[in-house]
């Protein structure tokens, strides 16, 4: 299945959020994430399942003004 | 004392996080700027680089409370996902709002920030909204939650400083009880000062530092603007005036005479 992830198309067998965040070696890592512009709490990413097209976003902390 | 949101702080000064040269310069620079508040933002993580996993490490080390920052999002909707994500990211409900109009600029949506505004604050957020010196702008702001106003003095990163003194003057007496604090456009020590001197509660600013030849100078530098400016406007500025005024005695002038005077 091909989503669209940090706005780079990207392959995945992944069914879950939770599931594409492991197989990346997010599993421990601090990050946030939203789904098709919805930001999806880390108790829901087990809940929420990936579709073809979906756009992620992982974001992590970083410099800012 | 400044007060934010119910939490006490001994500095006025907020500092940014971003274009440091070294990891090691920012953290001298917080120490040197004496900031209890840092501003911080969140970005694309790659799976490989995993740049925000040793940026967390250096904040934490810092011992400040973290702002998080919605810096880049265009419209409300993505500066309330932002948040969320930063709330959860960060642990915090503060969120400096941004909505960003235009790339020349960077001049807050105000638009766009008040409706961001108002669904943050009902979902419990405590906002601190980047906005101009509008007033009515402002109004809505408040109307819409925010206990705190962030006007800018200039364009994000402009160093110009307060390019529009008589409306932030006019802010500043609309608002005598909400904490009003000048973010973005420093420049100079100067600037900060200016901002103090005129009854704003504190500054926010960033470039202005992390570019600075020695930015753990300028820190310090700022650190002293910003006090310095603050205890004189507690102390009560005299009104300028446009003939000069002998600061000695007149009476007992040697060699006076009556018609000297005439």
């Amino acid at each position: 299945m091909k989503i669209l992830l940090n706005g780079e198309a990207f392959a995945t067998d992944a069914k879950t959020l939770d599931e594409l965040c492991a197989r990346l070696g997010f599993a421990e890592a601090k990050i946030a994430t939203a789904v098709n512009g919805n930001f999806v709490a880390a108790l829901k990413r087990s809940t929420t399942k990936l579709a073809p097209a979906d756009e992620i976003e992982i974001v992590a902390p970083r410099q800012g003004g | 004392m400044l007060t934010l949101y119910g939490t006490d702080f001994t500095s006025r000064l907020l500092l940014g996080t971003a274009q440091y040269p070294s990891p090691e310069s920012l953290k001298l620079a917080v120490e040197a700027s004496g900031a209890e508040i840092v501003t911080v933002s969140l970005r694309r993580e790659a799976a490989r680089a995993r740049t925000g996993q040793g940026f967390w490490g250096l904040i934490e080390e810092l011992g400040c409370r973290v702002l998080p920052n919605t810096a880049g999002c265009r419209t409300a909707k993505e500066a309330i996902a932002t948040a969320h994500m930063a709330r959860e990211l960060f642990g915090t409900n503060w969120i400096k709002l941004e909505v960003i109009a235009n790339d020349d600029t960077l001049q807050p949506d105000l638009f766009g920030l008040v409706e961001a505004a108002a669904t943050l604050s009902a979902e419990g957020f405590a906002v601190l909204p980047y906005t101009t010196e509008d007033l009515s702008a402002a109004e809505r702001l408040v109307a819409a939650g925010c206990t705190v106003l962030m006007p800018w003095a200039a364009p994000i990163g402009s160093a110009r400083g307060l390019s529009n003194r008589e409306a932030l003057k006019t802010l500043r007496a609309y608002f005598p009880d909400i904490p009003l604090v000048i973010d973005a456009g420093i420049g100079t020590p100067s600037h900060a000062a200016e901002a103090m001197e005129m009854g704003y509660d504190a500054v926010l600013l960033n470039t202005a530092v992390a570019k600075a030849g020695d930015p753990v100078k300028m820190a310090a530098a700022f650190a002293k603007a910003v006090e310095a400016g603050r205890l004189a406007f507690e102390a009560g500025l005299i009104e300028p005036r446009d003939m000069a005024s002998p600061s000695t005695p007149v009476a007992g002038t040697p060699f006076f005479k009556i018609d000297h005077a005439s």
